[in-house]
């Protein structure tokens, strides 16, 4: 068992006197990153443990309340496989960040860059020549046998023999406070945009402390990412983020690099190969693409290479990349390092591959596949982790001490039978450090902890990243540190020493003068990548499928919002009236039976499912806050759904959040073609809700009351207008002027043809098309109908005018719809999303 | 020695419009000590919009065709003339035991010839042959202590053909060795990825060979007959004799009637017409092959 020492004991001014750390304890065999062996704070801590405790217990919780609301209002979200709580779950975010001495970094900052130099000479001997076989100096059961070496890649030769362009490993500190690297991520490191936007909400929650302790910035690394990837591609080059897609557990990350690196986020059908070159299918056409920077497996990258029952890949990517025309990062092939069978062969490799002494040492490691090395693994298997060589295998690690002696045996007879593919580590007991974010207490915990440090390639060497991603275990005992197993992050604060930041500071202290410095220095100095004029801006190259969702999220919203109106107006009628069982046909008609239908495909609660979906997919340009509102209505939709709340207040709260929505729609989006056609998208649909509604109701022979006018009109959110405007009870005539032809009237018709046409034509100027003129006739039939001013309130022509005006209004419907399709079919139709695999 | 045409057509009829594919060919067929290619033509209609040649990882010569004009069929016919020479005669009892084999595949921290480091490729589990217990259990009796390679290798095809119907559109491309373990019947394709997981499971080096099966009994130069598909079969490693085929399909050690297409680690890798199309709705797949007997 654990022996508990008690530092909330001592009383010197370093001595952690503070209540708060009452509930810290130090478990022995762990090292303490807070309190020394003398029970004092530790001096790099001071200042921090100062800072926050001069706070009261008030200020402290607000700080973290508003780290955790960030969290849920940014959509920081780490999605899991089959969650049941629906797609994302929140990120775990400590504000207290972890703090590291410019001293310690720097031993971890070489190891780290050394050891990328190192797995990347492994790479491109195992995918050219093949020495390290031959020689014996690595077991060719490991890359042989790991589904990551791709044999389709054996002889590429990637630009300056780069496989690794961003290397991640992770490291932990023993008890006697020296670091250990566990793993190597070689593929598409996971969590340098989480470590990205961790700084900057600790930031916001902790203002002073980041100003006045001297933390070093990460904005320069991504930026040195993207100037990485295009170097040397010129001008117009362009570079695109590839995600597996919105289901995938760290799409909010691959949404947030692309925006922080300024690439469009695409995924595989959004490119496509044409003779041996990447393009991407844009709004204008295709597109070549410079570079790609991966967050799919290498596996699943081209389908007529690698996996075939890959339908997220490429077709032909390797084909390109053989051939040059792109850049792929991490190379294809480069997944082969991530075992931790290869840990126990590095320190020699590193010194006949790079000449070099390994600076950061891997805990102790042995593969099974050799014979001696087996012998004394089962003699040690007590003190020792089991895992699997390959990624494929899915066995969790099995703790040696928790095994039985049957299952112990069962173990060794499972590994005898195939020792290549198992792997045995020494247990190293993780560094404990303070976590603030527990919700029963405002003081510290103690939590087990590991870090996750990247570095990316550059033409004078690796670079690493001057921060990255604490994890903490999920309570205090807890000894795995991952996200999945439910632990928490923390934001990794790398101290400048005075001596390093007058020689690092290309701009000498600069926070202040930040605004009038040149752009390279400015980001030397910033934790936002997106310094660049490329960066963040208005893609040039929109991406076919994004343009598709953005439209149809437009449609979405305002379907939804017009059947809410729907709802609304129709539960406010009277029950008694002739007219309400006509009112609830239309609502049939229009899949508005009910508010609350789940199992239904064409209901409200379907489109707001819908929307959604299209929202997550243009995730990446959409603003925080505007995605907040969106997950914020689902959220209270769903909730109101599960506990069958009170159908109108429902309708009334969600009505109030889609007109917001309608708000950001106009004044929170670049104004660029892909809003042009979400602007579209909305007109459209409202054009057309509007327009049946109406002709449905013109075409009914009977004479309306006055409740179905005033129905009209709250569809048309147009009830105050008129009755501002007219003072009187509401009439066909002047119903029909409000809704159908007022230009000024946001709601009405005419508005929403207008705009339809202004936005059609901008995009066309835009891409150099034509633009679609289909509304043009119907448009120019309603206005020829306006200027003959048949009364349809008065006999004897009622029943003929009122069909003539429901005829011409059906027309334009017909013309927006084809308007729709059209669009779809200029733009979306090299969307094909049906791709399959032949094979004979 | 023998001399042999072979034609191998393949044609997809596409449901609609297919407005871009990537399709990848191992249809050519390989030059090694035991055969020698004399010719080879391919015939592609439509005309692709581009066409390269190219030697995979494994050394096999490939093509990668693209079409990016919109087609609504495919036709792919492979042309070739082989000499296919004798294989080495003399009993399989001789050769390394297989256990020792076994160890000097294993790592021991050594340098490794260039000829055991190519095995080496061919010992791992690869996509349709995943290393199961079940396919272990089934070869235990062929593996016996001591025994050659080659012998064993004998064996386990003797086993399979005895043991396993043949039944053409039993099995598809992702029926698993177990499947085909438990319900015993399959196509040489699942007969050949089954024995290369036993020879597997006992440490062994076995790769998957795909090409042409010459069945006329009479012999008669010049007629066509039966042969009216792509085969399969396994090469095992056997030091000290390198290589030697067995047709598990037909209990056979591999002589002079198999033209080799290509080989690799299963199906997977060699699949004679792989590809990726955009469009196409259902399509229908025929083969026709044909081995005449030129000399």
């Amino acid at each position: 068992m654990e022996k508990i020492r008690d530092s909330a004991g001592a009383t010197s001014a370093a001595a952690p006197s503070d209540p708060r750390l009452a509930s810290y304890r130090s478990y022995a065999g762990r090292y303490d990153e807070l309190i020394a062996d003398d029970g004092r704070i530790r001096g790099h801590w001071r200042a921090l443990i100062r800072g926050v405790s001069e706070d009261d217990a008030r200020a402290a919780r607000r700080a973290t309340e508003f780290t955790r609301r960030m969290i849920v209002e940014n959509g920081v979200t780490y999605n899991v496989y089959a969650d049941e709580q629906g797609r994302d779950r929140p990120w775990i975010l400590d504000p207290l960040p972890y703090l590291l001495t410019a001293q310690e970094w720097r031993t971890i900052e070489a190891g780290v860059a050394q050891r990328a130099r190192l797995v990347n000479a492994v790479l491109a001997d195992l995918y050219g020549r093949q020495e390290l076989l031959s020689k014996g100096a690595l077991p060719a059961e490991i890359p042989f046998g790991h589904p990551n070496f791709l044999w389709p890649c054996r002889g590429v030769r990637p630009r300056e023999d780069r496989w690794l362009w961003i290397y991640g490993v992770d490291l932990a500190r023993s008890a006697d406070g020296r670091w250990w690297v566990l793993a190597d991520r070689t593929q598409a490191p996971s969590g340098p945009g989480y470590a990205l936007e961790n700084r900057q909400i600790v930031r916001r929650a902790l203002p002073e402390l980041a100003q006045s302790m001297d933390v070093r910035p990460l904005g320069a690394f991504f930026a040195a990412l993207r100037d990485e990837l295009l170097r040397g591609a010129g001008e117009d080059a362009l570079a695109v983020v590839l995600t597996p897609g919105s289901f995938n557990e760290t799409y909010f990350e691959h949404a947030y690099l692309a925006r922080q690196l300024g690439f469009p986020l695409v995924e595989g059908h959004d490119l496509t190969v044409r003779d041996e070159t990447v393009f991407l299918k844009t709004l204008s056409g295709l597109k070549r693409v410079h570079a790609v920077f991966r967050r799919l497996d290498d596996d699943f990258c081209d389908p007529v290479e690698l996996r075939v029952d890959s339908a997220l890949g490429v077709p032909g990517l390797l084909a390109a990349i053989r051939k040059g025309t792109v850049v792929v990062a991490n190379a294809l092939g480069s997944g082969v390092m991530e075992s931790a069978a290869w840990l126990g062969f590095l320190p020699a490799l590193a010194e006949s591959l790079i000449g070099e002494r390994l600076t950061l040492p891997s805990v102790a490691t042995w593969w099974c596949g050799e014979r001696p090395a087996f012998e004394s693994v089962i003699e040690q298997l007590p003190r020792l982790v089991i895992k699997p060589t390959f990624p494929n295998q899915q066995r969790a690690p099995v703790f040696g001490r928790d095994l039985s002696a049957g299952q112990r045996s069962e173990l060794i007879a499972r590994m005898r039978a195939r020792p290549h593919a198992y792997v045995a580590q020494e247990h190293l007991a993780f560094s404990q450090a303070p976590v603030w974010y527990t919700k029963n207490s405002d003081g510290f915990s103690a939590r087990a902890l590991g870090i996750r440090v990247y570095a990316i390639a550059t033409p004078e060497g690796y670079r690493v990243m001057p921060g990255g991603l604490a994890r903490f275990a999920a309570d205090d005992h807890a000894e795995i540190v991952s996200m999945q197993q439910g632990g928490g992050s923390k934001d990794i604060w790398v101290l400048c020493d005075s001596s390093e930041a007058s020689e690092e500071s290309t701009a000498p202290i600069a926070r202040a003068d930040a605004a009038r410095t040149d752009a390279a220095s400015t980001d030397a100095r910033t934790d936002d990548a997106r310094t660049d004029p490329r960066a963040g801006g208005p893609h040039r190259d929109l991406p076919s499928t994004l343009v598709e969702n953005l439209f149809w999220m437009g449609r979405y919203a305002e379907r939804c919002e017009d059947k809410t109106r729907l709802l609304r107006a129709t539960l406010g009628l009277r029950r008694n009236l002739p007219f309400w069982a006509q009112a609830v046909e239309i609502c049939k008609e229009f899949g508005a039976a009910s508010v609350f239908d789940p199992e239904k495909r064409f209901t409200l609660s379907g489109d707001i499912g819908r929307l959604g979906e299209c929202a997550a997919q243009v995730r990446s340009s959409l603003s925080a806050e505007n995605w907040r509102a969106i997950t914020v209505l689902q959220r209270e939709f769903r909730r109101a759904e599960a506990a069958r709340s009170d159908a109108r207040e429902t309708l009334d709260r969600l009505l109030l959040s889609l007109v917001s929505l309608a708000g950001f729609a106009l004044d929170d989006m670049t104004q660029d073609d892909g809003w042009r056609l979400m602007m579209i998208g909305r007109r459209l649909e409202r054009l057309q809700f509007l327009g049946d509604v109406l002709a449905r109701r013109l075409a009914a022979a009977d004479t309306p009351l006055r409740q179905e006018l005033e129905w009209l009109l709250e569809l048309g959110d147009s009830a105050i207008t008129y009755r501002t405007r007219y003072r009187a009870p509401p009439v066909w005539d002047d119903t029909i002027d409000l809704l159908v032809y007022d230009e000024h009237n946001p709601r009405a018709l005419a508005f929403q043809w207008r705009s339809v046409n202004t936005l059609l034509i901008e995009v066309a100027e835009s891409l150099g098309t034509r633009p679609q003129d289909a509304l043009y006739e119907p448009i120019e039939d309603l206005i020829a109908l306006k200027e003959q001013r048949p009364s349809i309130d008065d006999p004897p022509m009622v029943q003929t005018s009122r069909r003539i005006l429901a005829q011409c209004l059906k027309e334009l419907n017909a013309a927006a719809a084809q308007v729709s399709d059209q669009l779809s079919s200029q733009h979306f139709s090299h969307v094909d999303f049906d791709l399959k695999a032949v094979t004979a | 020695m023998r001399h042999y045409a072979v034609r191998h057509a393949t044609v997809y009829e596409y449901g609609g419009d297919v407005a871009h594919s990537h399709h990848l060919l191992h249809l050519t067929p390989r030059e090694f000590e035991h055969q020698r290619c004399l010719s080879h033509a391919l015939g592609l209609d439509p005309q692709p919009s581009a066409l390269r040649e190219d030697r995979d990882a494994f050394g096999n010569r490939i093509a990668r065709l693209e079409y990016d004009r919109s087609h609504d069929r495919l036709r792919v016919t492979a042309e070739m003339q082989v000499e296919v020479l004798p294989r080495r005669g003399g009993t399989l009892e001789d050769g390394e035991a297989w256990e020792s084999v076994r160890e000097r595949l294993s790592y021991h921290a050594q340098p490794m010839s260039p000829a055991d480091l190519e095995a080496c490729q061919f010992r791992m589990r690869s996509n349709h042959v995943p290393l199961k217990q079940a396919a272990e259990d089934y070869a235990r009796e062929c593996l016996a202590p001591g025994r050659s390679v080659a012998s064993a290798a004998h064996a386990l095809t003797r086993q399979i053909y005895r043991d396993f119907d043949y039944v053409p559109g039993s099995t598809t491309n992702r029926t698993s060795i177990t499947e085909v373990l438990a319900s015993r019947r399959g196509v040489c394709q699942d007969f050949a990825h089954l024995m290369i997981g036993c020879l597997r499971s006992g440490g062994l080096a076995a790769r998957y060979v795909s090409g042409y099966i010459h069945t006329a009994r009479d012999g008669e130069p010049g007629t066509l007959v039966g042969g009216d598909a792509s085969h399969a079969w396994v090469s095992v490693y056997c030091p000290p004799h390198g290589w030697i085929d067995f047709d598990p399909t037909n209990d056979r050690v591999v002589g002079e009637d198999h033209v080799t297409l290509a080989w690799g680690r299963d199906f997977g890798d060699v699949s004679p017409l792989r590809g990726m199309i955009v469009g196409g709705g259902r399509h229908r797949l025929s083969v026709d092959v044909g081995v005449r007997r030129l000399g």
